[in-house]
């Protein structure tokens, strides 16, 4: 008897699992995308909203995963930070997506990171930040200061033979914290105290007159002076074109900037900055048929014939195929699942490489340095003999130094601290509790 | 057999010059000097360059501005080295360096580019500087001689001396000499410093300060004692460029908030979409370039009267469905402005683009008017200046000298007084907002040479509008100019030493202490319609 119901049990519950296999089958894997739509921000995140789209549309075409079509699912937060875990509250536990790609500034991936910790959600980031983070359920598809920054200030030293350095950024977190690692990586390098310049302005900066006129000055001290321009999107625009009219070219005193990529060159006469220079991953010049293809699907997909393409927007795609090959992987989108497949998981880059998920939840990526040309394009100038893994907590800050993170069993955890032995609090607990 | 080769060779030669002209190019010296360049690695690309420039082929000046720019490429199956005459979009325009011919579009995948850097455009710089020293206008001779400040090495150093004898005119003489005197105080010259202590070029400043570190203690007090000449000159210099760029500053509060001194300010009305009828004028500027493409200048002309009427259409639709409801009201004014104003930004940005748009600024406001090495004023400001002058002026006329600014005074004063004399005052305030509105347009026009066409333009200035006008004094057009003017000035002096930030937050800290001691601004209206 109790055999017999044993075997019933068992049927039914094969039965159960049967029919909501079959279920599920019919079911689509919804994405979420929390890209903001319309506010400040909409100049950088609509895109990745389209690009998202796009791949949500190949992939489909292609089959889906698993037998199983995928759906977006839009929701605009109108770059309100607070509106953004609200709108992450939504996607998962109303629209009860399976995965969410969003975010552009770090303040809103803060804002987000306690709710997609509390309903174990999955984030897809995709821009570059100042690292100091590693959440169970995100995953950094864009570059942390070791894979931007870092080399960039190397380029220059050793390529360029800079001496004298300005580091010039908006007034937030990122800036902030890039620079102090910066500042703390030229002192160990040798660079002397009166040869570095940090300069802060308030995001939408326009009157760059002044600041223009002081980089001059500190420039003609007789060393090679470079500027590193962790400046947000939109002030860039005034701040290049003082930089042409005061006449200081990039023979003279180079810029390398973070944050400019083709999207903000898109809204500026690129004449007279021809020269000056970034530092991405990717760059839409890379000569790459992985690349060729996918601005054609772009260009296909926006009908824009000038449409641009970008590194955030290449990042997006790293992380979809690293999703979906994670997916096919575990078989299920069962988040903890998902979680634990996807280390390890390796998909080709666009410019003709590989990325691979890494323990603390970032990629590997190529570091590559661009001049700006004049068609609003960056031609690579120099990149990196082999991909550099993501560091999730710096070396150059004092209070990272001894940091681990590594999302395998047995440690699972974003916050080792060596020294200590111990697991600190969660990124999303540290974001709360900073509110 | 090494013989025979080299005839072999020699007869292919002479045929292929008999032959077509297509295949005369086979054997253009050009041809193996531009591929050579192509596949040079980055340490001997100098020597590439040097080979084309001693060839002395006329072509050579084109094909080095080609490379310096970008826009050399090998197509990938020929190994052909092309000029990329377009390059924008997936296919480029390519033309044959040899010929000149144009070959039509060809697929960006086909193409590699011949790479350079800005370690080899500085010394391309150099030499094309060196090719346009023999150039017959003077101003050319002497941009090119500025060119090569910090640019001379041990191989330009003979072509320049021969070059300053020949040379007649002083100015362009006095640049040499400064070239080759910078690279002579690098080697040690003691002389050269003479020649650099009067220069105010950046340049100058640096060689010296390089020769105050170096190792020779003659030359270290030499340069220490030049570099004192010149830091005494430098200052006054400075000072008068951070006047300018006051002023400059100024002019920009001045020209966003004259708009809002006139609806805010005469006509009571708290605008929150002030700062849209700015973006307005801008677009309009945008579509102006779009619709005469190629004529920038023309364009922007056009644009200041379009974008008055632009700016003042949208002020008189906003006047009508919404302000005249609320007359009286300024708390729902404000809100429902405010509405208004983000209404707009998402118009903007759902029908055009929530992308910024390229403005292109015209050939005769790019650059700076030089006044010597350490001052120049940067041209497309002193426009703004001197646009912003003219607007309050020309408002100043209006609201002086005309009818409609007489009516303006009249009803703003007592508004039944005024209806009782036969003013027609719903018509006047209609009037009044859309000059208001107007003249936020023009702001957008002139803001569009200096900062981002985008849905947040006017977000970035409507604190600061409304700032100046408080400042004033609500209803004074004067206290609009010398606020904000002096806020302006009053920013860069402090923004040196304090950061553009904590800049900001003491301009705004000193306007509160100051509205606190005397709560009508600079210059309050005085009389009856002051306590009305």
């Amino acid at each position: 008897m109790t055999i017999r119901k044993h075997v019933k049990l068992g049927l039914s519950a094969l039965a159960l699992s049967v029919s909501l296999n079959a279920m599920a089958a019919e079911d689509p894997i919804k994405v979420g995308i929390l890209h903001s739509l319309s506010g400040t921000m909409a100049i950088s995140e609509t895109v990745l909203k389209d690009t998202v789209e796009m791949l949500i549309e190949k992939q489909n075409a292609e089959g889906g995963v698993l037998g199983r079509q995928l759906e977006a699912v839009v929701v605009d937060p109108a770059s309100n930070w607070p509106l953004f875990a609200e709108k992450a509250r939504e996607l998962l536990a109303q629209e009860k997506v399976d995965v969410i790609f969003g975010n552009w500034t770090s303040v809103s991936r803060k804002s987000v990171l306690p709710v997609v910790e509390e309903l174990n959600g999955l984030l897809f980031y995709p821009v570059q930040y100042e690292g100091e983070e590693s959440s169970e359920n995100v995953f950094y598809t864009g570059a942390a200061p070791n894979q931007q920054a870092i080399p960039a200030v190397n380029y220059l030293m050793n390529n360029i033979g800079v001496e004298r350095w300005v580091l010039a950024g908006t007034d937030y977190v990122y800036p902030r914290t890039t620079n102090k690692i910066l500042e703390t990586y030229l002192m160990d390098q040798g660079v002397a105290k009166e040869d570095i310049m940090i300069n802060y302005t308030p995001f939408g900066h326009s009157d760059w007159q002044n600041i223009v006129s002081d980089i001059k000055r500190f420039g003609s001290a007789g060393k090679k002076t470079a500027v590193v321009s962790t400046i947000n999107g939109d002030a860039n625009v005034p701040f290049y074109r003082e930089l042409g009219n005061q006449g200081i070219s990039a023979s003279d005193i180079p810029v390398v900037a973070f944050s400019v990529g083709e999207q903000e060159l898109s809204g500026i006469d690129t004449g007279p900055l021809v020269g000056h220079l970034a530092a991405w991953n990717y760059f839409m010049s890379v000569d790459s048929d992985a690349n060729y293809d996918f601005i054609d699907q772009w260009i296909e997909h926006t009908g824009n014939d000038e449409a641009v393409t970008n590194d955030p927007m290449e990042a997006h795609y790293i992380g979809f195929n690293m999703y979906i090959e994670a997916v096919k992987k575990a078989g299920t989108t069962d988040v903890d699942a998902v979680k634990d497949a996807i280390i390890g998981v390796t998909v080709p880059n666009l410019t003709g490489g590989y990325a691979a998920m890494m323990p603390n939840h970032h990629i590997t990526k190529p570091v590559l340095i661009g001049e700006i040309q004049d068609n609003g394009q960056f031609s690579v100038v120099w990149e990196t003999p082999s991909t550099v893994a993501g560091d999730a907590w710096s070396d150059y800050l004092p209070g990272s130094r001894d940091m681990v993170a590594d999302w395998r069993k047995p440690l699972f955890c974003g916050t080792f601290n060596t020294k200590t032995g111990s697991c600190g609090a969660s990124a999303g607990q540290m974001a709360a509790a900073a509110e | 057999m090494s013989i025979i080769r080299s005839l072999t060779l020699l007869l292919i030669a002479l045929v292929s010059v008999l032959s077509l002209p297509a295949a005369a190019q086979e054997d253009d010296p050009g041809r193996q000097l531009l591929i050579d360049l192509a596949e040079a690695p980055a340490s001997n690309v100098e020597e590439a360059i040097n080979a084309i420039v001693s060839s002395g082929d006329p072509r050579a000046r084109g094909w080095l501005e080609a490379y310096g720019n970008n826009r050399l490429s090998r197509v990938k199956n020929t190994g052909q080295v092309v000029v990329v005459l377009n390059n924008r979009g997936r296919d480029w325009e390519i033309a044959n360096p040899l010929t000149g011919e144009n070959m039509g579009d060809m697929s960006r995948r086909e193409l590699d580019r011949v790479a350079i850097n800005n370690a080899i455009r500085g010394q391309l710089e150099g030499i094309l500087a060196m090719l346009d020293l023999s150039a017959t206008d003077p101003d050319v001779r002497e941009a090119s001689a500025q060119d090569m400040m910090g640019k001379v090495n041990a191989s330009l150093v003979e072509p320049l001396e021969a070059r300053l004898e020949l040379e007649e005119s002083a100015r362009v003489r006095n640049r040499i000499e400064e070239a080759l005197a910078i690279y002579r105080v690098g080697e040690g010259n003691l002389e050269g410093v003479d020649v650099l202590a009067g220069s105010l070029h950046p340049r100058a400043r640096a060689a010296l300060n390089d020769a105050v570190r170096g190792d020779d203690p003659a030359l270290a007090t030499k340069a220490q004692q030049a570099l004192g000449t010149i830091e005494q000159k430098l200052k006054l210099n400075r000072a008068a460029e951070t006047l300018y760029f006051g002023l400059s500053l100024g002019s920009v509060l001045v020209l966003a908030a004259i708009g809002l001194a006139i609806t805010f300010g005469v006509m009571g009305v708290i605008n929150m979409a002030h700062g849209e009828l700015i973006m307005l004028g801008a677009y309009t500027t945008w579509g102006m370039q779009q619709l005469l493409p190629g004529q920038p200048g023309l364009a922007l002309i056009l644009s200041i009267p379009a974008g008055f009427l632009v700016a003042a259409t949208a002020g008189i639709i906003i006047e009508r469905s919404v302000i005249q409801f609320l007359k009286g009201r300024p708390l729902e004014t404000l809100l429902a402005t405010f509405g208004i104003s983000l209404i707009l930004q998402q118009l903007v940005r759902t029908v055009i683009s929530p992308q910024n748009r390229t403005v292109v600024t015209p050939e005769w406001m790019s650059g700076s008017l030089v006044i010597n090495d350490a001052l120049s004023l940067t041209l497309n400001r002193l426009y703004v200046l001197a646009f912003a002058l003219i607007v309050f002026a020309a408002l100043m006329m209006i609201m002086r000298r005309t009818r409609l600014g007489l009516e303006v005074r009249a009803v703003t004063q007592n508004r039944n007084m005024a209806r009782s004399m036969g003013i027609r005052a719903t018509r006047v305030d209609i009037m009044t907002f859309a000059l208001g509105s107007g003249v936020a347009g023009l702001a957008g026009v002139a803001l569009s040479q200096l900062t981002n066409v985008g849905p947040n333009l006017g977000q970035n200035y409507i604190i600061d509008s409304f700032m100046v006008v408080v400042f004033g004094g609500v209803g004074n057009l004067w206290g609009t100019l010398i606020a904000g003017l002096s806020l302006g000035t009053i920013n860069q002096l402090l923004e040196p030493w304090a950061g553009a930030v904590l800049a900001k937050i003491i301009v705004l800290v000193f306007i509160i202490l100051f509205i606190q001691k005397r709560p009508r601004g600079l210059f309050p209206q005085k009389g009856r319609a002051a306590e009305g």
